[in-house]
Formats: structure tokens, C-alpha cells, sequence
């Protein structure tokens, strides 16, 4: 094995990690009043990482460091997406933390920190670099929580999310742990290689499934171990629920697809069960509670919460179509998050957060044009054609309703319709509703360009999804075998 | 007595179990928090050890030089946190963290 053509299999990832080292020196040479330069090597960062991963794509799967490492489709796919993502985040949030005093160079080395972590998620072919990358990404949300240190209320949330996300982390290891006994590998193929041969201790690989499992479903979101999700949102800054709320779920949904699909899809039949629950539970949990909020973010919160639920149905039904659908899904949801996200942060200035659902009242009369994409995502979200959204659901609903679930399809439509009511609430309060306050609406172009483009790219991929469909069918079924 | 895998795998189990009740009930002082997160990693490494020996393996005994080192790491957070924590609320009970709630 050579270690030059090991590190240009990864080569994205040492971009990445040198250009995060470089800013984070070169911004201590910086003033305030240079401070765009940080903002804008971080954004260069990311457009040569995606000419670098989109470089290097193909449908061929490539190992690097002893297979520590994998390099497919489905990797160089949620990398490109991730680093859209993330830079669509930095866009939006620059006004916002250049108004809060966080416009420095923390910000976005850790960011940039945090989505390598991802990077390493995504491609981790192994316990240690699943965990690594997992630990990265974690520590780096944590801080990036707490950024804004005179904020009771987000130390408050960090101090949860740092106690609740160590314990996720804890459990998912000693899942791990159990694994590797019964194994003898930490090397995702050998594990799944040893279970297949059989002869194991059935009881004890359960017992480690149940670990890794409750620790997805901790860093998911996944109710019974939803609940740091409402405080994080809620507390903290608005720039970081966006990453966290949308960037970090391209990176779980890896995660979960490494570990329980390539992984340990031997033992479907024992995590299937395991995951229907968590969904039906999750469905009810988020879109009950998501009705008594009247904080924006805390109601987002719970509406990801169902979201994740109905992710889950694509992955229980353990079909290809199944996977195909639930990353279809994900990159849906990221999409609608950013734009949710996103008019919190056009609607917050400074001294004043627009995290109230009364906030809202009476957008279309302030400007149509910014009330009309909140519409468009609020819709999605609740799953109305012809937006995205409602593709997404009928996707999952029908690799469900192939694998046989008849029952639970049933019940999370019913669901689905419970929840529509928190959003068309919002629809009502935008466009019936006198406003409260009158403050004008200015953005900057960029963003006001990429919050239309974004509003409008979940109408366009509800029309026509066969493209983003065929984007993520061949990232899956190049990748998982 | 000979001391086996098993023992191991029950100091193992005890102290994990040890640690999730430490989180759970206790409602006075965070710093019992990140103690119990640390007693937590060790009782993983615990577990990693004793099959790497028992495997002959020593995978799992680079595995916890790796935890090892995040737990540093986290903890160095952790405290970072608690200090911001203590500085912006005048306390550090784990009672007195309920602003969010709903």
C-alpha cells in the first residue's frame, strides 16, 4: 500500500483539515474590519474541496489505509452535498453572527472542523474512523453551541447537548465494544463477513446491536432519545441550529447506512423491529408536541423529530428502494431546514430574535416575496403536492408499503395530517394576521438570491424529482452490495 | 480463582451501569456529570481490553488509545462548558439548568 495514492483518495479530506489550520492562523493576523478574508478563504475551502471530490468521481468503490477508509458513490455524493450545504449556512448566517459579535475565525474553523468530521463519517469503512469522525463533529457542535458566551440560555444548551451527546457516544462504543468481542474486527466488511459465518453468540451480538442502536438514535434525533433535540434548537444560536438542524443529518444518515446497513444488515430482522418503534414513537412524540410550541425553533425541533420518523420508514423496510428513499428524503429535509432556518435569520436583527411563532404574523404584508417561500416550505414540510416534501413521504411510504407495512403507512398519513396543522398555522399567521412589528426586510443579495433559489428549489424538486431520484439511486446502489 | 473474560466483561457492565445512574439520578453537581462520562469511556476501554487479550487481537487495544485521547479532548470541553456555565449562571446545579424546557 502506498501512502501517496492513500492520501489522494482522501485527498479532499487533507484539503479540508490544512485549509482549516491555515485560517485559523491567518485569521490572528486579521482585524476586525478583514475579517470578510476568513469568511471568504472558508467559502474557497469548501468550492476546492467540491472540485476535488467532484474530480475524483466515479461509480467504483476504492479503499485507502488498510480499508480504514472508503471512497464510493454514496461518499463522493453526500460530500458534495454537504459542502453546499455548509457553505448555503455560511451565506445566511453572516449577517447574524456579524451582528452577535461572533464573526471570527472560531466560527468558521470550527465549522469547517465539524464538516471534515463529516467527511470522515461518510466515508468510514470502520469503527475507529466512524467514531473519530462522529467525536470531530461532535466536539466541534458543542463549542459552536456555547460560541456565544454571554448567552445564558446556550451554555445552558451545550452543557445538555455535551452531557446527552458523551452518553450517546458512550453507548455507541459499548455497542461497539460488544461487536468487536464476538467479531474479532472493528472493520465494517469482516464484521458483517464473521456474523454471516455464523456460529456466534446470537444474545450477546443483540446486546451490542441494542447499543449502537440507542446511539444512532441518540445522534438522529429518534424518539425515546429525542430529548436534547427542543433545548439545543431553542438555545442555541440561530446561525448553528441551521448547521446543526441540516448539514449534520447528511452526515447521520451515513452513519446509519454504514454502520446498520453495510455493517450489520445480517441482523436486519433484530434492528428492524427496534427501528419501527422508534419511528411510530418518533411520528407521534414530534407532531403532537410540535402543536403546544409557540417558539419557531422549538416547533422546527419537534418537526424534525417526525421527520426522522418517517426516515426510519425507509430504512426498516430494508430494501434498496427503501435506502434510495430515505436518502431522497434526507436531502429534502436538508433543503426545507436551510429554507425554514433561513427566514428566521432574514426576520432577525440586531438586538432581536425572530424565534417566535408571532413573529411571523402578517409576513405577506411586509413582503409577499419572502412569505410566498416560507409557504412554499412550510407545505413542503407538511407534505402538500407538489413540493418536495410530499415526494419525499410518498417515497418512503411506498418502500414501506412494498416491504409489507401496511398498518404503520396508514398511521403516519394520519399523522402526517395531524402535523399539517402546525404548519398551515404558520401559512394562517403569515397571510391573515395583521403584523406586530414593521421593521423592513434587507438582505443581502446573496442570500436573498439563495433563500429564493432555495424556496424554490423545493417547488422544482416536487415537479420534477426524477433527477435528484436518479442522483441517489446511483449513489446507493453503486455503494451498498 | 482464575480471573476470565467474563469478569472482565462484568466490571465492564457494572461500571457502564454505574455511569448511566450517575447521569440520570443525579441532580446535584455537574462535575458528577463528566465524571460519570469519563467512568463511562473506561469502562468501554475495559471492555476492549479484555476481548483484544482474549482475541489475541490488539485492534482494540489501538482502538483505546484513540478513546483515550477523544476523552481528553471531550473533557476539556466539558469543563470549558462548566465554566461558562458557572460564569453566566452563578451556579452549577444540575437543578438550576431549566430555562429550555417544553
Amino acid at each position: 500500500m502506498n501512502i501517496l495514492s492513500d492520501i489522494y483518495t482522501a485527498l479532499p479530506e487533507f484539503f479540508v483539515l490544512c485549509m482549516a489550520m491555515l485560517i485559523l492562523i491567518v485569521d490572528l493576523f486579521l482585524d476586525d474590519t478583514q475579517r470578510y478574508l476568513t469568511y471568504a478563504l472558508t467559502q474557497l475551502t469548501l468550492l476546492g474541496a467540491a472540485v476535488m471530490t467532484a474530480v475524483a468521481h466515479s461509480n467504483a468503490v476504492g479503499y485507502a489505509f488498510s480499508g480504514l477508509f472508503v471512497d464510493d458513490a454514496m461518499a463522493h455524493t453526500l460530500k458534495l452535498m454537504i459542502y453546499l450545504s455548509t457553505s448555503v449556512v455560511l451565506v445566511y448566517s453572516r449577517t447574524y453572527i456579524a451582528l452577535r459579535g461572533m464573526f471570527r475565525g472560531e466560527f468558521f474553523v470550527l465549522i469547517l472542523f465539524a464538516m471534515l468530521g463529516m467527511m470522515v463519517m461518510v466515508s468510514g469503512q470502520n469503527f475507529l474512523t466512524l467514531y473519530m469522525g462522529l467525536e470531530l463533529l461532535s466536539l466541534c457542535l458543542y463549542s459552536l453551541v456555547a460560541l456565544d458566551r454571554e448567552n445564558a440560555r446556550a451554555t445552558e444548551a451545550a452543557m445538555k447537548y455535551f452531557v446527552l451527546g458523551a452518553l450517546a457516544s458512550g453507548m455507541l462504543l459499548y455497542g461497539m465494544s460488544m461487536l468487536y468481542g464476538m467479531t474479532g474486527s472493528l472493520d465494517l466488511t469482516q464484521v458483517s463477513a464473521a456474523i454471516m459465518g455464523g456460529e456466534l453468540n446470537h444474545p450477546v451480538l443483540i446486546l451490542g446491536l441494542v447499543f449502537v442502536v440507542a446511539g444512532l438514535a441518540f445522534k438522529l434525533g429518534a424518539v425515546p432519545f429525542q430529548m436534547w433535540l427542543p433545548d439545543v434548537y431553542h438555545g442555541a444560536p440561530t446561525a448553528v441550529t441551521l448547521f446543526i438542524g441540516s448539514v449534520t443529518k447528511l452526515a447521520a444518515f451515513a452513519f446509519v447506512m454504514r454502520l446498520l446497513i453495510q455493517g450489520l444488515q445480517i441482523l436486519a430482522h433484530d434492528w428492524q423491529g427496534m427501528l419501527i418503534i422508534m419511528a411510530v414513537l418518533s411520528i407521534i412524540i414530534g407532531n403532537v408536541a410540535a402543536i403546544a410550541q409557540t417558539n419557531l425553533k422549538r416547533m422546527l425541533a419537534y418537526s424534525t423529530i417526525s421527520h426522522v420518523g418517517f426516515l426510519l420508514f425507509g430504512f426498516f423496510s430494508g430494501t434498496m428502494n427503501g435506502f434510495v428513499s430515505s436518502m431522497f428524503y434526507i436531502v429534502a429535509y436538508v433543503l426545507m431546514t436551510l429554507g425554514g432556518f433561513g427566514i428566521i435569520l432574514l426576520l432577525s436583527r440586531e438586538g432581536f430574535e425572530a424565534e417566535e411563532l408571532d413573529d411571523l404574523r402578517g409576513l405577506n404584508v411586509r413582503s409577499p416575496w419572502y412569505a410566498f417561500i416560507m409557504l412554499l416550505l412550510m407545505f413542503s414540510m407538511a407534505g402538500v403536492p407538489p413540493t418536495v416534501g410530499f415526494y419525499a413521504k410518498f417515497a418512503v411510504m411506498q418502500a414501506a408499503l412494498q416491504a409489507g407495512h401496511v398498518g404503520l403507512v396508514v398511521f403516519a398519513v394520519l399523522m402526517a395530517v395531524v402535523g399539517a396543522f402546525y404548519y398551515l398555522r404558520i401559512v394562517k399567521l403569515m397571510y391573515f394576521d395583521e403584523p406586530l412589528d414593521a421593521a423592513p426586510i434587507q438582505p443581502p443579495l446573496d442570500m436573498a438570491l439563495l433563500l429564493s433559489a432555495n424556496g424554490l428549489a423545493v417547488l422544482a424538486f416536487g415537479l420534477l424529482p426524477e433527477r435528484l431520484m436518479g442522483v441517489c439511486a446511483t449513489a446507493i446502489l453503486h455503494s451498498i452490495q | 480463582m482464575h480471573v476470565g473474560l467474563s469478569h472482565y466483561l462484568i466490571l465492564g457492565s457494572l461500571l457502564f451501569a454505574l455511569s448511566v445512574v450517575g447521569i440520570f439520578l443525579n441532580r446535584k453537581n455537574v462535575i458528577i456529570l463528566l465524571m460519570a462520562i469519563e467512568l463511562m469511556l473506561l469502562a468501554v476501554n475495559t471492555n476492549f481490553i479484555a476481548f483484544s487479550h482474549y482475541l489475541g487481537n490488539p485492534t482494540g487495544q489501538i482502538f483505546v488509545f484513540f478513546i483515550l485521547t477523544v476523552a481528553a479532548a471531550e473533557s476539556a470541553i466539558g469543563l470549558a462548558i462548566l465554566v461558562l456555565l458557572f460564569r453566566n449562571l452563578k451556579t452549577i446545579n444540575v437543578d438550576d439548568m431549566d430555562v429550555l424546557k417544553g
